[in-house]
């Protein structure tokens, strides 16, 4: 059985450390805070201008000045910091975040991320995407390994439009886990249950092991 | 010196003109600047450029001058959640320049602290780079942005002292600084207008130099997505 959405969260929530500022995408990666493991503690960045960001507000306690970057209603901890959004993606192109978790589209065996726009279909927008995958230290995909037709979304080479070149290190799937390393991807970790022949037959980008 | 104004048309008298670019505060519809625009749909102004991170919804923020048909085009980071906005796009009435988040927030910012232009690696080697100068800096690529210098900066804050100084609340902050350092004039719609004296020094979020018009009014403040989660029994 592949990995579901939350098999999917509960493995990137491994590739925390402790002490880490760590900013998530939206959808899938937005779980990984159900799965931060016991004893370490990380500090979630909502781009739009907050450190500490905490849980869903109780019924009758959401705030309008007080929302992640999915425009969710939060709440703040007691180590919370405000700040504005040049001061926001400051330390975000400045390298202080360590890790940014996405969800994509696309992604290449040189680690190229495509995963805001679809040609010839609406464009929202890349948001703060661009200015993520460009400035943090660590960037992991979390997604499917296929599309809705079946057809691989580890590729030589990405087809759509990207949001950043070389910038992804470690995919993670419904599959498996690959790491970007030279020359392509090395794979490290298979799906429980899902065979290394399978994830390769759903992989069209050059695995390396 | 006299910066407030009884109500927000007053205080955009003599600003608006055809054709101008408005840098606009807000982050989704927290933080916007609601009560400027609507004066602004009022006063009927045309052809304008907004430099906002979102574009509002259709029935508020900015979505309120789509609408009306007053803007001719939006420089903005995402603009998803707004269906008048996408039919307009689709059928060619309105021009939209996607920048990323940062970089429109970095462009704004650079323009208020007399900044023309800009490195930075967002972007590079994506559409946004294309036709954009290139420059390497110690082995890595950058690319050339340049600051938004606006017309008006309209902007939201929770609380003002009569000289200007502003104080936001929680993320409602967001690209109200950065907007309201770009403009040629800065008018702040705020909750609570005070006397000087009434806010900590120390805690002035944006100086009064920046801001050169005030008015104080009720905002409804709405909630894009209301997410909550349960009392545990």
């Amino acid at each position: 059985m592949p990995w579901d959405r939350n098999q999917m969260a509960a493995r990137a929530a491994k590739e925390l450390k402790d002490g880490m500022y760590v900013n998530l995408g939206i959808g899938i990666p937005t779980l990984v805070s159900n799965y931060i493991p016991e004893g370490i503690t990380v500090t979630l960045q909502s781009e739009n201008g907050m450190l500490g960001m905490g849980p869903f507000p109780f019924e009758g306690d959401e705030d309008p000045d007080l929302i992640n970057a999915g425009k969710q209603t939060i709440t703040e901890l007691p180590h919370s910091a405000y700040f504005d959004s040049a001061t926001s993606f400051a330390m975000i192109r400045g390298g202080k975040i360590a890790m940014a978790i996405l969800g994509a589209m696309e992604v290449s065996q040189d680690g190229d991320l495509a995963n805001w726009m679809i040609p010839g279909k609406l464009v929202k927008g890349m948001g703060g995407a661009m200015d993520l995958v460009a400035g943090v230290g660590r960037v992991i995909v979390v997604m499917d390994h296929t599309n809705k037709a079946g057809d691989s979304k580890v590729l030589p080479a990405c087809t759509l439009p990207l949001t950043g070149k070389a910038v992804v290190d470690l995919i993670i799937s419904n599959l498996g886990v690959l790491e970007v390393v030279d020359g392509g991807l090395r794979l490290i970790e298979l799906a429980d249950g899902v065979t290394d022949a399978e994830l390769r037959a759903a992989t069209l980008a050059k695995i390396v092991n | 010196m006299k910066k407030v104004y009884p109500n927000a048309a007053a205080a955009l008298d003599g600003l608006l003109f055809d054709g101008m670019l408005i840098a606009a505060g807000g982050f989704g519809l927290c933080g916007i600047p609601e009560l400027l625009l609507s004066a602004i749909r009022d006063a009927g102004t045309r052809d304008m450029t907004f430099a906002s991170n979102n574009a509002g919804v259709d029935d508020f923020g900015i979505g309120i001058l789509l609408q009306t048909r007053q803007v001719k085009k939006m420089i903005s980071s995402y603009v998803g959640e707004n269906a008048e906005f996408m039919r307009q796009y689709l059928a060619g009435e309105l021009e939209i320049e996607f920048n990323p988040q940062g970089t429109l927030a970095e462009r704004m910012r650079a323009a208020g602290a007399g900044i023309p232009g800009f490195y930075t690696k967002t972007g590079v080697g994506t559409v946004i780079a294309e036709g954009k100068e290139h420059k390497d800096f110690n082995g890595q690529t950058y690319i050339l942005e340049t600051g938004i210098f606006a017309d008006l900066s309209i902007i939201k804050a929770w609380k003002a002292d009569t000289t200007g100084n502003l104080v936001f609340r929680k993320t409602a902050r967001n690209f109200n600084v950065p907007a309201g350092m770009c403009g040629k004039v800065c008018v702040a719609e705020v909750e609570e207008i005070v006397e000087p004296g009434t806010l900590d020094p120390d805690t002035i979020h944006l100086p009064g130099i920046y801001v050169h018009r005030i008015v104080q009014g009720d905002h409804e403040k709405r909630i894009e997505q209301r997410t909550t989660r349960k009392k545990e029994a």
